[in-house]
Parts: structure tokens; C-alpha cells; sequence
């Protein structure tokens, strides 16, 4: 039992180590900030999710599993956060995805300040409905 | 074992400052620091193990909230010019 244990620790820990390094060298090689985020995602989850399985494998049940889970879950959550947060930043900084021609960047990924004339229409909207309603509810209470 | 896997997370972590000096914009950096963090945290963890002591995983854990906090900081402070303003003050403002 002992064996099979390390040896699946082994495992995952060395494929967990090739996919770190090969998440490094496409961060070094691609020619994109966007297939860059895709790199620096694969060793994200692939390279520390495997690795830190792999040491689960090696620490048993306890208190060190439960430390080891704790870090793994929020590597899932914070990961894919902070690599949106990067991309809508890039793209709301006007730098494209080197593929991309003709790219309409989404009104989603516009920052407010930033872009005035989305901002003053959406405003706009915004602020008729807040009257009609308060007018609505003039109404109702006279 | 785990010496093989830290010197594979070692080599990831040069890879990721070599992107970060070699950077062309600020987000190239902003994403190498973001990288080299998560591969600090992977390497307290392993290194842990390695040495015998699993009490590193606390440290790990706390570095890994840090490096999630200050990458998002970062970002705001290089779209914003500030940290602490709201999002209203900066109407119609470009940095």
C-alpha cells in the first residue's frame, strides 16, 4: 500500500513538474500577451493542481491533506481571476490579439472613465429610468 | 522526487522573471509576477515536504492570498492611476 501510494505521488508530481516547465517556456515563446495568459494558465492548474495532489498523496489523511486541499482550491479560484482581470485590462488598454485584424473590443471590457461616449450614453439611460420610477412612485403614494 | 519537482518549478520560476525582464508592456510583468508568485507558493509546499517540516504549507497558504490580492492591486493601480478612488470621481477623465 505503501509503495503504490509513492508511486502515484511520483506520478503526479512529475507530470505536474513537465507541465510547469513546459508552461514557462510558452510563456517565453509565444509571441502574445492573450497565448501567453493561456501558458501561464496551464501551469496554473495542470502544474501546481498535480503537484500539490501528488504531495496530498504523500502526506496522508490529516491536517497537512486538509492545508494542501485548501491551498489547491483557492489556486482554482484565484487563478482564473486574476488572468481575466489581466486579459479585460489588456484589451481595455487597447493592445489586441496579434490574429486579430479588425477586433471590436466588447462594451463589457470597457473600463468607465476611460471611454466617455459608452459611458454617457449608458448614464443617461440609467438616470431616465431612476425618475420615472421615483415619478411612479409619486404617483402611487398620492 | 521532490527535488526534481522543485528544480522543475525552480527552472519555470527563472522562465517567468526572464519574461518579466524581457516584458514588453506592463501586463507581460504584471502576468510574470502573477506566475512567479503562484511558483513561490508551489515551492514553500514542496520544499516543506522535502525538508520534513509540512508546518510550510501555512506560510505557502498565506502567500498564495497575498499574491492573488497584490496582482489584482497592481492591475487597478496601472488602469486607474490610483488605488483609492471610485470608479464615479473618474468620469470623462483619462489618467
Amino acid at each position: 500500500m505503501e509503495g503504490i501510494l509513492d508511486l502515484l505521488s511520483w506520478v503526479f508530481l512529475l507530470s505536474g513538474s513537465f507541465f510547469a516547465v513546459v508552461g514557462g517556456v510558452g510563456v517565453i515563446r509565444m509571441p502574445d500577451l492573450f497565448t501567453r495568459l493561456h501558458c501561464a494558465g496551464v501551469t496554473d492548474t495542470m502544474g501546481a493542481g498535480l503537484i500539490l495532489v501528488g504531495l496530498m498523496f504523500q502526506a496522508g489523511l490529516g491536517l497537512t491533506t486538509a492545508k494542501l486541499g485548501l491551498i489547491l482550491g483557492f489556486l482554482w479560484f484565484s487563478s482564473p481571476v486574476s488572468t481575466y482581470a489581466l486579459a479585460r485590462a489588456t484589451l481595455a488598454s487597447g493592445q489586441e490579439p496579434f490574429w486579430a485584424e479588425d477586433l471590436e473590443i466588447p462594451e463589457t471590457a470597457r473600463i468607465p472613465g476611460r471611454d466617455t461616449g459608452y459611458q454617457e450614453t449608458r448614464d443617461s439611460e440609467e438616470g431616465e429610468d431612476v425618475v420615472r420610477e421615483e415619478e411612479d412612485g409619486e404617483e402611487e403614494m398620492g | 522526487m521532490f527535488i526534481a519537482a522543485s528544480f522543475a518549478i525552480l527552472i519555470t520560476m527563472g522562465l517567468a522573471m526572464v519574461r518579466g525582464l524581457l516584458g514588453p508592456t506592463v501586463y507581460d510583468r504584471v502576468l510574470a509576477m502573477n506566475m512567479f508568485g503562484t511558483k513561490t507558493v508551489l515551492i514553500i509546499a514542496v520544499l516543506g515536504f522535502l525538508v520534513g517540516r509540512p508546518d510550510f504549507l501555512d506560510l505557502a497558504l498565506l502567500y498564495a492570498l497575498i499574491n492573488f490580492v497584490g496582482t489584482l492591486a497592481v492591475l487597478k493601480f496601472f488602469e486607474y492611476g490610483d488605488l483609492g478612488r471610485r470608479l464615479d470621481s473618474m468620469e470623462g477623465e483619462r489618467r
